[in-house]
Protein backbone atom coordinates (compact mmCIF):
# COMPACT_ATOMS: atom_id res chain seq x y z
CA UNK A 1 0.00 0.00 0.00
CA UNK A 2 1.23 3.50 -0.88
CA UNK A 3 2.08 5.67 2.13
CA UNK A 4 -0.90 7.81 3.13
CA UNK A 5 0.93 11.09 2.78
CA UNK A 6 1.72 10.32 -0.88
CA UNK A 7 -1.77 9.14 -1.88
CA UNK A 8 -3.73 11.54 -4.13
CA UNK A 9 -7.51 11.93 -4.00
CA UNK A 10 -7.79 10.15 -7.36
CA UNK A 11 -6.14 7.08 -5.85
CA UNK A 12 -8.55 6.82 -2.94
CA UNK A 13 -10.55 3.60 -3.05
CA UNK A 14 -14.30 4.17 -3.41
CA UNK A 15 -15.81 5.06 -0.06
CA UNK A 16 -12.40 4.88 1.62
CA UNK A 17 -12.61 1.08 1.43
CA UNK A 18 -9.71 -0.98 2.64
CA UNK A 19 -9.35 -4.26 0.79
CA UNK A 20 -6.27 -5.39 2.69
CA UNK A 21 -7.28 -6.98 5.99
CA UNK A 22 -5.35 -5.99 9.08
CA UNK A 23 -4.35 -2.58 7.76
CA UNK A 24 -4.26 -1.19 11.31
CA UNK A 25 -0.89 -2.94 11.59
CA UNK A 26 0.57 -0.20 9.42
CA UNK A 27 -0.17 2.34 12.15
CA UNK A 28 2.40 1.92 14.89
CA UNK A 29 0.78 3.32 18.01
CA UNK A 30 3.84 2.59 20.16
CA UNK A 31 5.12 6.14 19.80
CA UNK A 32 2.15 7.45 21.82
CA UNK A 33 3.68 5.76 24.88
CA UNK A 34 4.96 7.72 27.87
CA UNK A 35 5.24 4.63 30.09
CA UNK A 36 5.44 0.89 29.54
CA UNK A 37 4.63 -2.26 31.51
CA UNK A 38 7.37 -4.34 33.07
CA UNK A 39 6.61 -7.88 34.32
CA UNK A 40 8.20 -9.31 37.45
CA UNK A 41 8.44 -12.94 36.35
CA UNK A 42 8.84 -14.33 39.90
CA UNK A 43 5.29 -13.14 40.72
CA UNK A 44 3.68 -13.89 37.32
CA UNK A 45 1.34 -16.91 37.33
CA UNK A 46 0.95 -16.79 33.50
CA UNK A 47 -2.84 -16.47 33.82
CA UNK A 48 -3.13 -14.25 30.72
CA UNK A 49 -5.40 -11.57 32.20
CA UNK A 50 -3.02 -8.88 30.88
CA UNK A 51 -3.17 -10.41 27.41
CA UNK A 52 -6.98 -10.55 27.59
CA UNK A 53 -7.56 -6.97 28.72
CA UNK A 54 -5.03 -5.23 26.45
CA UNK A 55 -7.17 -3.12 24.10
CA UNK A 56 -4.69 -3.09 21.21
CA UNK A 57 -3.73 -6.05 21.51
CA UNK A 58 -0.08 -5.29 22.22
CA UNK A 59 0.88 -8.03 24.63
CA UNK A 60 2.76 -11.03 23.33
CA UNK A 61 3.02 -14.41 24.99
CA UNK A 62 6.56 -15.67 24.83
CA UNK A 63 7.81 -19.26 24.75
CA UNK A 64 7.52 -20.47 28.34
CA UNK A 65 4.16 -18.74 28.77
CA UNK A 66 5.31 -15.41 30.21
CA UNK A 67 4.14 -12.12 28.72
CA UNK A 68 5.76 -8.96 27.40
CA UNK A 69 4.63 -5.87 25.55
CA UNK A 70 4.92 -5.33 21.80
CA UNK A 71 6.87 -2.06 21.61
CA UNK A 72 5.43 -1.21 18.17
CA UNK A 73 1.86 -1.01 19.44
CA UNK A 74 1.80 -0.65 23.24
CA UNK A 75 0.34 2.81 24.02
CA UNK A 76 1.27 2.57 27.68
CA UNK A 77 -2.33 2.80 28.90
CA UNK A 78 -1.61 0.71 31.99
CA UNK A 79 -4.77 -1.39 31.94
CA UNK A 80 -2.65 -4.56 32.16
CA UNK A 81 -0.95 -3.30 35.33
CA UNK A 82 -4.31 -2.25 36.84
CA UNK A 83 -5.90 -5.65 36.16
CA UNK A 84 -2.97 -7.98 36.91
CA UNK A 85 -4.12 -10.58 39.43
CA UNK A 86 -0.85 -10.79 41.36
CA UNK A 87 0.29 -7.20 40.86
CA UNK A 88 3.38 -8.33 38.95
CA UNK A 89 3.19 -5.54 36.32
CA UNK A 90 4.76 -2.14 37.01
CA UNK A 91 4.38 0.86 34.70
CA UNK A 92 7.78 2.43 34.10
CA UNK A 93 8.17 5.89 32.53
CA UNK A 94 9.80 5.97 29.11
CA UNK A 95 13.32 7.34 28.99
CA UNK A 96 13.83 10.57 27.06
CA UNK B 1 -48.71 8.80 -21.99
CA UNK B 2 -46.50 5.76 -22.26
CA UNK B 3 -48.04 2.66 -23.79
CA UNK B 4 -49.77 0.30 -21.37
CA UNK B 5 -49.46 2.77 -18.49
CA UNK B 6 -52.34 2.86 -16.06
CA UNK B 7 -53.81 6.11 -14.83
CA UNK B 8 -54.90 5.78 -11.22
CA UNK B 9 -56.07 8.07 -8.46
CA UNK B 10 -54.10 7.58 -5.29
CA UNK B 11 -52.60 9.32 -2.30
CA UNK B 12 -49.09 10.52 -3.08
CA UNK B 13 -47.57 8.62 -0.11
CA UNK B 14 -49.09 5.40 -1.44
CA UNK B 15 -47.71 6.20 -4.89
CA UNK B 16 -44.24 6.55 -3.39
CA UNK B 17 -44.51 3.14 -1.72
CA UNK B 18 -45.67 1.66 -5.05
CA UNK B 19 -42.62 3.18 -6.69
CA UNK B 20 -40.43 1.45 -4.09
CA UNK B 21 -42.33 -1.80 -4.67
CA UNK B 22 -41.96 -1.56 -8.45
CA UNK B 23 -38.27 -0.68 -8.03
CA UNK B 24 -38.04 -4.05 -6.23
CA UNK B 25 -36.39 -2.72 -3.09
CA UNK B 26 -34.86 -5.58 -1.13
CA UNK B 27 -34.45 -4.00 2.29
CA UNK B 28 -36.41 -1.32 4.10
CA UNK B 29 -35.75 -0.02 7.58
CA UNK B 30 -37.86 2.84 8.82
CA UNK B 31 -39.47 4.39 11.85
CA UNK B 32 -42.87 6.05 11.43
CA UNK B 33 -43.10 9.81 11.79
CA UNK B 34 -45.75 12.25 10.63
CA UNK B 35 -46.15 13.05 7.72
CA UNK B 36 -44.02 10.23 6.29
CA UNK B 37 -46.10 7.53 8.03
CA UNK B 38 -48.29 6.41 5.14
CA UNK B 39 -45.28 5.65 2.95
CA UNK B 40 -43.74 3.16 5.36
CA UNK B 41 -47.05 1.82 6.69
CA UNK B 42 -48.04 0.85 3.18
CA UNK B 43 -44.63 -0.64 2.43
CA UNK B 44 -44.88 -2.63 5.63
CA UNK B 45 -48.19 -4.16 4.49
CA UNK B 46 -46.85 -4.82 1.00
CA UNK B 47 -44.02 -6.82 2.57
CA UNK B 48 -46.29 -8.53 5.13
CA UNK B 49 -48.77 -9.56 2.40
CA UNK B 50 -46.03 -10.97 0.20
CA UNK B 51 -46.50 -8.32 -2.50
CA UNK B 52 -42.94 -7.11 -2.10
CA UNK B 53 -40.10 -9.53 -1.49
CA UNK B 54 -38.07 -7.45 0.89
CA UNK B 55 -36.74 -7.47 4.40
CA UNK B 56 -38.67 -4.90 6.44
CA UNK B 57 -36.65 -4.09 9.54
CA UNK B 58 -38.59 -2.58 12.42
CA UNK B 59 -36.39 -0.39 14.57
CA UNK B 60 -36.75 1.76 17.66
CA UNK B 61 -35.56 5.07 16.19
CA UNK B 62 -34.51 6.82 13.01
CA UNK B 63 -30.88 6.62 14.11
CA UNK B 64 -31.27 2.84 14.05
CA UNK B 65 -33.33 2.93 10.84
CA UNK B 66 -30.56 4.54 8.85
CA UNK B 67 -27.91 2.46 10.61
CA UNK B 68 -29.78 -0.68 9.54
CA UNK B 69 -29.94 0.73 6.00
CA UNK B 70 -26.17 1.23 6.04
CA UNK B 71 -25.87 -2.45 6.94
CA UNK B 72 -28.27 -3.78 4.31
CA UNK B 73 -26.82 -1.55 1.60
CA UNK B 74 -23.28 -2.58 2.55
CA UNK B 75 -24.41 -6.20 2.24
CA UNK B 76 -25.52 -5.42 -1.32
CA UNK B 77 -29.30 -5.00 -0.98
CA UNK B 78 -31.32 -2.32 -2.77
CA UNK B 79 -32.29 -0.26 0.26
CA UNK B 80 -35.02 2.28 0.99
CA UNK B 81 -36.05 4.37 3.96
CA UNK B 82 -38.23 7.39 4.56
CA UNK B 83 -38.44 10.00 7.27
CA UNK B 84 -39.28 13.56 8.14
CA UNK B 85 -38.24 16.45 10.38
CA UNK B 86 -37.15 15.20 13.83
CA UNK B 87 -36.53 11.79 12.29
CA UNK B 88 -34.11 13.24 9.77
CA UNK B 89 -32.46 15.17 12.57
CA UNK B 90 -32.06 11.97 14.61
CA UNK B 91 -30.44 10.30 11.57
CA UNK B 92 -28.01 13.16 11.23
CA UNK B 93 -24.67 11.54 12.04
CA UNK B 94 -25.48 8.44 9.99
CA UNK B 95 -26.44 10.57 6.96
CA UNK B 96 -22.80 11.59 6.55
CA UNK B 97 -21.57 8.03 7.09
CA UNK B 98 -23.93 6.55 4.47
CA UNK B 99 -22.66 8.94 1.82
CA UNK B 100 -19.01 8.67 2.86
CA UNK B 101 -19.27 4.88 2.55
CA UNK B 102 -20.85 5.49 -0.89
CA UNK B 103 -23.91 3.35 -0.16
CA UNK B 104 -26.74 3.93 -2.66
CA UNK B 105 -29.60 4.16 -0.16
CA UNK B 106 -32.76 5.91 -1.37
CA UNK B 107 -34.73 8.01 1.09
CA UNK B 108 -38.03 9.81 0.77
CA UNK B 109 -38.22 12.87 2.99
CA UNK B 110 -41.69 14.20 3.72
CA UNK B 111 -40.50 17.72 4.45
CA UNK B 112 -41.70 19.13 7.75
CA UNK B 113 -40.70 21.93 10.10
CA UNK B 114 -38.20 21.17 12.84
CA UNK B 115 -39.12 21.76 16.48
CA UNK B 116 -39.37 24.07 18.29
CA UNK B 117 -41.99 25.12 18.62
CA UNK B 118 -43.29 21.65 17.87
CA UNK B 119 -44.86 21.62 14.42
CA UNK B 120 -45.92 18.70 12.28
CA UNK B 121 -46.55 20.93 9.27
CA UNK B 122 -44.62 21.53 6.12
CA UNK B 123 -41.56 23.61 5.38
CA UNK B 124 -37.96 22.84 4.40
CA UNK B 125 -36.15 23.40 7.69
CA UNK B 126 -35.51 19.65 8.08
CA UNK B 127 -33.67 19.19 4.80
CA UNK B 128 -31.82 22.51 5.04
CA UNK B 129 -30.30 21.33 8.32
CA UNK B 130 -29.11 18.26 6.37
CA UNK B 131 -27.94 20.18 3.32
CA UNK B 132 -24.26 19.30 3.56
CA UNK B 133 -24.52 15.55 4.09
CA UNK B 134 -23.09 14.62 0.68
CA UNK B 135 -26.27 13.02 -0.71
CA UNK B 136 -27.96 13.74 -4.03
CA UNK B 137 -31.03 15.80 -3.14
CA UNK B 138 -34.03 16.20 -5.44
CA UNK B 139 -37.29 18.10 -4.89
CA UNK B 140 -40.62 17.17 -6.47
CA UNK B 141 -43.75 19.21 -7.12
CA UNK B 142 -46.56 16.69 -7.51
CA UNK B 143 -47.50 13.04 -7.09
CA UNK B 144 -46.37 11.97 -10.54
CA UNK B 145 -42.96 13.48 -9.91
CA UNK B 146 -42.81 11.82 -6.49
CA UNK B 147 -43.42 8.44 -8.14
CA UNK B 148 -41.06 9.03 -11.06
CA UNK B 149 -38.22 10.42 -8.97
CA UNK B 150 -38.43 7.64 -6.39
CA UNK B 151 -37.91 5.07 -9.16
CA UNK B 152 -35.17 7.16 -10.80
CA UNK B 153 -33.42 7.77 -7.47
CA UNK B 154 -32.44 4.09 -7.29
CA UNK B 155 -30.89 4.22 -10.73
CA UNK B 156 -29.06 7.46 -9.93
CA UNK B 157 -27.75 6.26 -6.58
CA UNK B 158 -26.70 2.84 -7.89
CA UNK B 159 -24.94 4.05 -11.04
CA UNK B 160 -21.43 2.63 -10.81
CA UNK B 161 -19.93 6.07 -11.50
CA UNK B 162 -22.11 7.66 -8.80
CA UNK B 163 -22.80 5.36 -5.83
CA UNK B 164 -24.13 8.17 -3.70
CA UNK B 165 -27.28 7.92 -1.56
CA UNK B 166 -30.20 9.90 -2.91
CA UNK B 167 -32.97 11.78 -1.23
CA UNK B 168 -36.33 12.63 -2.77
CA UNK B 169 -37.86 15.60 -0.98
CA UNK B 170 -41.62 15.97 -1.04
CA UNK B 171 -43.58 18.52 0.93
CA UNK B 172 -45.29 16.95 3.94
CA UNK B 173 -49.11 16.89 3.93
CA UNK B 174 -49.58 19.44 1.14
CA UNK B 175 -48.05 16.89 -1.22
CA UNK B 176 -47.74 13.59 0.63
CA UNK B 177 -51.38 13.49 1.74
CA UNK B 178 -53.18 14.67 -1.38
CA UNK B 179 -54.87 12.32 -3.82
CA UNK B 180 -53.76 12.78 -7.40
CA UNK B 181 -54.26 11.09 -10.75
CA UNK B 182 -51.01 9.32 -11.57
CA UNK B 183 -49.68 7.39 -14.48
CA UNK B 184 -48.16 4.14 -13.22
CA UNK B 185 -45.95 2.46 -15.82
CA UNK B 186 -46.02 -1.28 -16.35
CA UNK B 187 -43.69 -3.36 -14.22
CA UNK B 188 -41.88 -4.50 -17.39
CA UNK B 189 -40.94 -0.92 -18.23
CA UNK B 190 -39.54 -0.30 -14.76
CA UNK B 191 -37.63 -3.60 -14.83
CA UNK B 192 -36.09 -2.59 -18.15
CA UNK B 193 -35.20 0.85 -16.82
CA UNK B 194 -33.94 -0.36 -13.46
CA UNK B 195 -32.15 -3.73 -13.59
CA UNK B 196 -31.24 -5.47 -10.32
CA UNK B 197 -28.62 -3.69 -8.25
CA UNK B 198 -25.12 -5.04 -8.80
CA UNK B 199 -22.93 -3.65 -5.99
CA UNK B 200 -19.42 -2.59 -6.87
CA UNK B 201 -18.37 -3.54 -3.39
CA UNK B 202 -20.22 -5.37 -0.64
CA UNK B 203 -19.62 -7.07 2.66
CA UNK B 204 -18.74 -10.67 1.94
CA UNK B 205 -17.04 -13.05 4.39
CA UNK B 206 -15.24 -14.67 1.44
CA UNK B 207 -13.61 -11.37 0.44
CA UNK B 208 -13.03 -9.42 3.65
CA UNK B 209 -12.74 -5.65 3.47
CA UNK B 210 -13.01 -2.74 5.85
CA UNK B 211 -15.76 -0.16 5.40
CA UNK B 212 -15.71 2.91 7.57
CA UNK B 213 -12.09 2.78 8.61
CA UNK B 214 -10.86 5.88 10.37
CA UNK B 215 -8.81 8.39 8.41
CA UNK B 216 -5.62 10.03 9.61
CA UNK B 217 -5.16 13.77 8.98
CA UNK B 218 -2.87 12.74 6.08
CA UNK B 219 -5.78 11.23 4.13
CA UNK B 220 -9.12 12.73 5.35
CA UNK B 221 -8.89 15.67 2.94
CA UNK B 222 -8.30 13.40 -0.08
CA UNK B 223 -11.32 11.24 0.83
CA UNK B 224 -13.51 14.37 1.06
CA UNK B 225 -12.18 15.70 -2.23
CA UNK B 226 -13.10 12.44 -3.95
CA UNK B 227 -16.62 12.66 -2.51
CA UNK B 228 -17.05 16.27 -3.64
CA UNK B 229 -15.78 15.59 -7.17
CA UNK B 230 -17.96 12.48 -7.52
CA UNK B 231 -21.04 14.31 -6.29
CA UNK B 232 -20.48 17.20 -8.72
CA UNK B 233 -19.75 14.75 -11.56
CA UNK B 234 -22.94 12.81 -10.82
CA UNK B 235 -24.77 15.72 -12.48
CA UNK B 236 -24.24 14.38 -16.03
CA UNK B 237 -25.32 10.87 -15.02
CA UNK B 238 -28.43 12.22 -13.33
CA UNK B 239 -29.41 14.13 -16.46
CA UNK B 240 -28.80 11.07 -18.64
CA UNK B 241 -31.05 8.97 -16.36
CA UNK B 242 -33.80 11.62 -16.43
CA UNK B 243 -33.50 11.73 -20.22
CA UNK B 244 -33.87 7.95 -20.47
CA UNK B 245 -36.96 8.09 -18.27
CA UNK B 246 -38.30 10.87 -20.51
CA UNK B 247 -37.89 8.71 -23.59
CA UNK B 248 -39.70 5.79 -21.91
CA UNK B 249 -42.55 7.70 -20.28
CA UNK B 250 -42.83 11.02 -22.11
CA UNK B 251 -42.17 12.85 -18.84
CA UNK B 252 -39.05 15.00 -19.07
CA UNK B 253 -37.28 16.54 -16.10
CA UNK B 254 -34.72 19.32 -15.81
CA UNK B 255 -32.54 20.42 -12.89
CA UNK B 256 -34.12 23.87 -13.14
CA UNK B 257 -37.68 23.74 -14.48
CA UNK B 258 -38.92 26.79 -16.37
CA UNK B 259 -42.46 28.09 -16.65
CA UNK B 260 -43.37 31.10 -18.82
CA UNK B 261 -39.78 32.33 -18.80
CA UNK B 262 -39.84 33.58 -22.41
CA UNK B 263 -38.98 37.29 -22.29
CA UNK B 264 -39.40 37.34 -18.50
CA UNK B 265 -37.82 40.30 -16.70
CA UNK B 266 -38.91 39.09 -13.27
CA UNK B 267 -38.43 35.47 -12.17
CA UNK B 268 -39.93 33.81 -9.15
CA UNK B 269 -37.80 30.90 -7.93
CA UNK B 270 -39.29 28.16 -5.75
CA UNK B 271 -38.38 24.65 -4.67
CA UNK B 272 -40.94 21.92 -4.01
CA UNK B 273 -44.67 21.83 -4.59
CA UNK B 274 -45.30 25.58 -4.07
CA UNK B 275 -44.00 25.89 -7.62
CA UNK B 276 -47.42 24.82 -8.87
CA UNK B 277 -49.06 27.50 -6.73
CA UNK B 278 -46.64 30.11 -8.02
CA UNK B 279 -47.39 28.98 -11.60
CA UNK B 280 -51.04 29.97 -11.14
CA UNK B 281 -49.94 33.45 -10.03
CA UNK B 282 -47.47 33.74 -12.93
CA UNK B 283 -50.20 32.82 -15.41
CA UNK B 284 -52.49 35.51 -14.03
CA UNK B 285 -49.74 38.16 -13.93
CA UNK B 286 -48.82 37.33 -17.52
CA UNK B 287 -52.43 37.92 -18.53
CA UNK B 288 -52.12 41.35 -16.92
CA UNK B 289 -49.08 41.95 -19.12
CA UNK B 290 -46.35 41.66 -16.50
CA UNK B 291 -43.24 39.87 -17.86
CA UNK B 292 -43.01 37.34 -15.01
CA UNK B 293 -41.72 33.77 -15.20
CA UNK B 294 -41.08 30.95 -12.79
CA UNK B 295 -38.08 28.75 -12.09
CA UNK B 296 -38.49 25.66 -10.00
CA UNK B 297 -35.31 24.18 -8.60
CA UNK B 298 -35.54 20.40 -8.86
CA UNK B 299 -31.93 19.43 -8.17
CA UNK B 300 -30.61 20.89 -4.93
CA UNK B 301 -27.47 18.70 -4.60
CA UNK B 302 -25.40 18.67 -6.73
CA UNK B 303 -26.38 22.30 -7.20
CA UNK B 304 -26.98 23.04 -10.91
CA UNK B 305 -24.92 26.23 -11.21
CA UNK B 306 -24.64 26.29 -15.02
CA UNK B 307 -28.28 25.35 -15.65
CA UNK B 308 -29.43 28.05 -13.25
CA UNK B 309 -27.31 30.73 -14.91
CA UNK B 310 -28.71 29.70 -18.27
CA UNK B 311 -32.30 29.67 -17.01
CA UNK B 312 -31.99 33.12 -15.44
CA UNK B 313 -30.41 34.59 -18.56
CA UNK B 314 -31.97 37.95 -19.43
CA UNK B 315 -34.01 38.47 -16.27
CA UNK B 316 -33.50 41.68 -14.28
CA UNK B 317 -34.88 40.51 -10.96
CA UNK B 318 -34.97 37.07 -9.34
CA UNK B 319 -37.29 36.66 -6.36
CA UNK B 320 -36.07 33.64 -4.41
CA UNK B 321 -38.70 32.03 -2.18
CA UNK B 322 -37.19 30.02 0.66
CA UNK B 323 -39.02 27.63 2.97
CA UNK B 324 -36.42 27.80 5.74
CA UNK B 325 -34.79 30.42 7.89
CA UNK B 326 -31.09 30.70 8.65
CA UNK B 327 -31.42 31.97 12.21
CA UNK B 328 -28.83 34.57 13.02
CA UNK B 329 -27.59 34.58 9.45
CA UNK B 330 -28.29 36.64 6.37
CA UNK B 331 -29.70 35.09 3.24
CA UNK B 332 -31.78 31.94 3.73
CA UNK B 333 -30.30 28.76 2.17
CA UNK B 334 -31.72 28.83 -1.37
CA UNK B 335 -31.13 32.57 -1.78
CA UNK B 336 -27.56 32.18 -0.53
CA UNK B 337 -26.87 29.43 -3.06
CA UNK B 338 -28.53 31.26 -5.95
CA UNK B 339 -26.59 34.42 -5.13
CA UNK B 340 -23.33 32.51 -5.02
CA UNK B 341 -24.07 31.14 -8.50
CA UNK B 342 -24.07 34.70 -9.86
CA UNK B 343 -21.64 36.59 -7.65
CA UNK B 344 -18.61 36.10 -9.90
CA UNK B 345 -20.44 37.17 -13.06
CA UNK B 346 -19.96 40.67 -14.45
CA UNK B 347 -23.64 41.00 -15.28
CA UNK B 348 -26.11 39.55 -12.84
CA UNK B 349 -29.75 40.07 -11.99
CA UNK B 350 -30.89 41.74 -8.79
CA UNK B 351 -32.08 39.26 -6.16
CA UNK B 352 -34.59 39.52 -3.36
CA UNK B 353 -35.37 36.85 -0.80
CA UNK B 354 -38.80 36.04 0.62
CA UNK B 355 -39.31 33.34 3.22
CA UNK B 356 -42.73 31.78 2.85
CA UNK B 357 -44.83 28.99 4.29
CA UNK B 358 -42.86 28.28 7.45
CA UNK B 359 -44.36 25.68 9.79
CA UNK B 360 -47.30 25.04 7.46
CA UNK B 361 -48.42 28.65 6.97
CA UNK B 362 -50.63 28.53 3.89
CA UNK B 363 -49.37 30.12 0.67
CA UNK B 364 -51.81 30.96 -2.12
CA UNK B 365 -51.40 32.34 -5.66
CA UNK B 366 -52.50 35.70 -4.20
CA UNK B 367 -49.46 35.62 -1.91
CA UNK B 368 -47.09 35.14 -4.84
CA UNK B 369 -48.79 38.06 -6.65
CA UNK B 370 -48.37 40.17 -3.52
CA UNK B 371 -44.68 39.17 -3.28
CA UNK B 372 -44.10 40.22 -6.90
CA UNK B 373 -45.87 43.54 -6.23
CA UNK B 374 -43.81 44.22 -3.10
CA UNK B 375 -40.58 43.19 -4.80
CA UNK B 376 -41.21 45.70 -7.58
CA UNK B 377 -41.42 48.47 -4.99
CA UNK B 378 -38.05 47.57 -3.48
CA UNK B 379 -34.84 49.14 -4.69
CA UNK B 380 -33.04 45.92 -5.67
CA UNK B 381 -29.63 47.56 -5.28
CA UNK B 382 -30.43 48.45 -1.68
CA UNK B 383 -33.39 46.42 -0.43
CA UNK B 384 -35.03 47.63 2.78
CA UNK B 385 -34.19 44.28 4.43
CA UNK B 386 -31.64 41.51 3.85
CA UNK B 387 -34.61 39.18 3.31
CA UNK B 388 -38.31 39.33 4.04
CA UNK B 389 -40.32 37.05 6.30
CA UNK B 390 -43.45 37.25 4.20
CA UNK B 391 -46.71 37.41 6.14
CA UNK B 392 -45.23 37.88 9.59
CA UNK B 393 -47.49 39.92 11.87
CA UNK B 394 -46.24 42.95 13.75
Amino acid sequence: MKPLEQTTWQEIELGGLLREPGSARAYKTGDWRSQHPVWTKSRCIRCGVCWTVCPEPAIIQEPGGYFDMDPDYCKGCGICARECVTGCITMVPEEE
Amino acid sequence: MAEHAKRLGMEVSIAVSHAVQMARAEAIAAYPITPQTHIVEHLSSLVANGDLEAEFINVESEHSALSACVGTSAAGARTFTATSSQGLALMHEILFIASALRLPIVMAVANRALSGPLSIWNDHSDIMAARDIGWIQVFVENGQEAFDHTVMAFKMAENSQVLIPTMVNMDGFILTHVVEALEIPEQALIDRFLPPYVPRHQLDPKRPMTMGAFAMPEIYLEVKMKHQVTLMNSYDRILAIWEEWGRLTGRHYQPVERFRTEGAKILLLTMGCLGEVAAVAVEELREQGLPVGLLSLRLWRPFPFAALREAVNGAELVIVCDRALSLGGGAPPVLAEVRSAFYSLASRPAMLGYIIGLGGRDVSPEDFKEIVARAQKENPEAPSQEFFLYGVRG
